[in-house]
């Protein structure tokens, strides 16, 4: 059984003409790294807020362990998926540890119980915890913050992992780390990952399998040595000469 | 005039410093009154995306009349001493509550709030445990301002009798006493720029946060 599944999938704002997600089914087996490409507007947001109901489809179902989430309490449903997005969002009044900690806090977990998950999630994702757990957001880097968003994700240790432009907006060789530990992290965890990107070569590197989307529609769904060898239409193959074509720019300077 | 003033404060401390702490209690009281009408009706209207005027407005334009013809105006409904006082004092006290609570909402970025709901909070949660925390930075800011102008008005509860400062100024006035004014005047200008100052450290208390 597919741990997500979308089955003919559409949503539709009520300022667009266009369908934001356009009949979209695709099938997610359990630990798999699933990278969702395409360029701004293409809808890839939309259908990973379609999966944990920050937006309902208007159209089709989506399935998380073969129960159709609309008949799911969406605060249930997000507890038990992680959320992280390009912009953090740290509470900027929480330490780290509150912020990491805040919903076992609105789950009553004992003090210590949440000491501990908070140490050992900030161990995981590379911040030594005596140093950071007292301090506030702001007295981080947009790295380091990112790193706390991934802890705060993790904190209940949900099957499934949404994660929208999570290095977007990340310098380059702090992207090029947080990657490489996150490709670790992930490892060890097992988890199911959706991981929504712009960056051709961060979906191909980071993706088990690679959603290409635009205009909202899915155009193809396969592993990147796949698309690349094979690609769907002519969207999917100027993607990947436009990817090439930097490549060559790269090569030709050495 | 030095030695008049001091004259002065020496032979009526006791009725100095009831008027003192009626102009504080009766400023204080103005500000609580104005907080509990100006936060909810903030919260209310930032919540609402075109029907905002309806409830800023009617405060608005309240303001607009001069708290000495509120006080005069509210004498038949509720004859003299502290409430007029109060409620004239509230009516100046509410816009720059109210308006700062909703830009105080109005500000939070929406990642926050997607952030928030996207982790698992439930509405109740999300508005206690972020939006409120968010917004309270900008809320202070409109109470500090309500309450350094209300310090300062509330000179005028003297006329309907309901004490504080005015009475020393009230009097200068009458008996044509300069040292009076000048004591009068002085103590209101000093208790309203230390309420802004004890304000603002109760207000990095409050956001300890931003200062680490």
């Amino acid at each position: 059984m597919p741990i997500i599944q979308y089955d003919n999938v559409c949503k539709k704002f009520d300022n667009s003409g266009r369908l934001a997600v356009d009949h979209v089914s695709a099938q997610i087996e359990k630990g798999e790294f699933i990278t969702i490409l395409g360029s701004s507007g293409c809808g890839k947001t939309t259908l990973l807020k379609l999966t944990n109901r920050l937006y309902d489809p208007d159209e089709g179902k989506v399935l998380v362990d073969g129960e159709n989430i609309a008949n799911v309490d969406p605060v249930a449903l997000r507890r038990r998926l992680g959320y992280v997005i390009q912009q953090v969002g740290l509470f900027p009044h929480m330490t780290i540890r509150d912020n990491i900690t805040v919903i076992p806090q609105l789950m009553k977990w004992d003090k210590k119980r949440m000491d501990e998950r908070a140490d050992e999630l900030l161990t995981l994702v590379g911040l030594a915890p005596s140093e950071y757990r007292d301090r506030y957001p702001h007295q981080l880097s947009g790295g380091q913050q990112q790193r706390v968003g991934l802890a705060r994700a993790l904190v209940l240790d949900p099957e499934i992992l949404l994660m929208d432009e999570p290095f977007g907006a990340i310098d380059a060789i702090t992207r090029l780390n947080l990657q490489n530990e996150f490709m670790k992290i992930q490892e060890g965890l097992g988890k199911t990952i959706l991981f929504v990107t712009h960056d051709i070569n961060e979906a191909f590197k980071l993706g088990s399998r690679v959603m290409v989307m635009n205009e909202g529609k899915l155009l193809q769904f396969d592993t990147p040595a796949e698309i690349v060898k094979n690609p769907a239409d002519s969207f999917v193959r100027s993607l990947i000469e436009a990817a090439r074509s930097q490549e060559e720019f790269w090569e030709n300077v050495r | 005039m030095v030695q008049k003033i001091a004259e002065y404060i020496a032979t009526h401390p006791q009725q100095l410093a009831e008027q003192i702490a009626a102009h504080i209690g009766i400023s204080l009281f103005a500000l609580f009154v104005a907080a509990l009408i100006g936060i909810p009706c903030g919260c209310l209207a930032a919540k609402l995306q075109k029907g905002e005027a309806v409830i800023t407005a009617p405060f608005e334009m309240l303001r607009v009349v001069p708290s000495l013809a509120v006080l005069i105006l509210l004498i038949p409904i509720m004859g003299t001493g502290v409430p007029p006082a109060v409620t004239a004092l509230m009516i100046l006290a509410v816009p720059p509550v109210l308006l700062n609570t909703i830009v105080g909402f109005r500000t939070i970025p929406d990642f926050m709030i997607e952030s928030a709901r996207g982790i698992g909070m439930t509405e109740s949660e999300l508005f206690w445990r972020v939006k409120i925390p968010c917004a309270l930075p900008m809320i202070l800011a409109g109470l500090r301002t309500a309450l350094v102008e209300v310090v300062a008005s509330t000179t005028l509860a003297a006329k309907i009798g309901a004490g504080g400062l005015g009475e020393i100024i009230f009097t200068g006035l009458g008996l044509y006493r300069m040292d009076l004014l000048v004591l009068g005047g002085g103590l209101v200008a000093i208790l309203s720029l230390a309420s802004g100052w004890v304000f603002d450290i109760l207000t990095r208390r409050m956001l300890r946060y931003k200062y680490v």
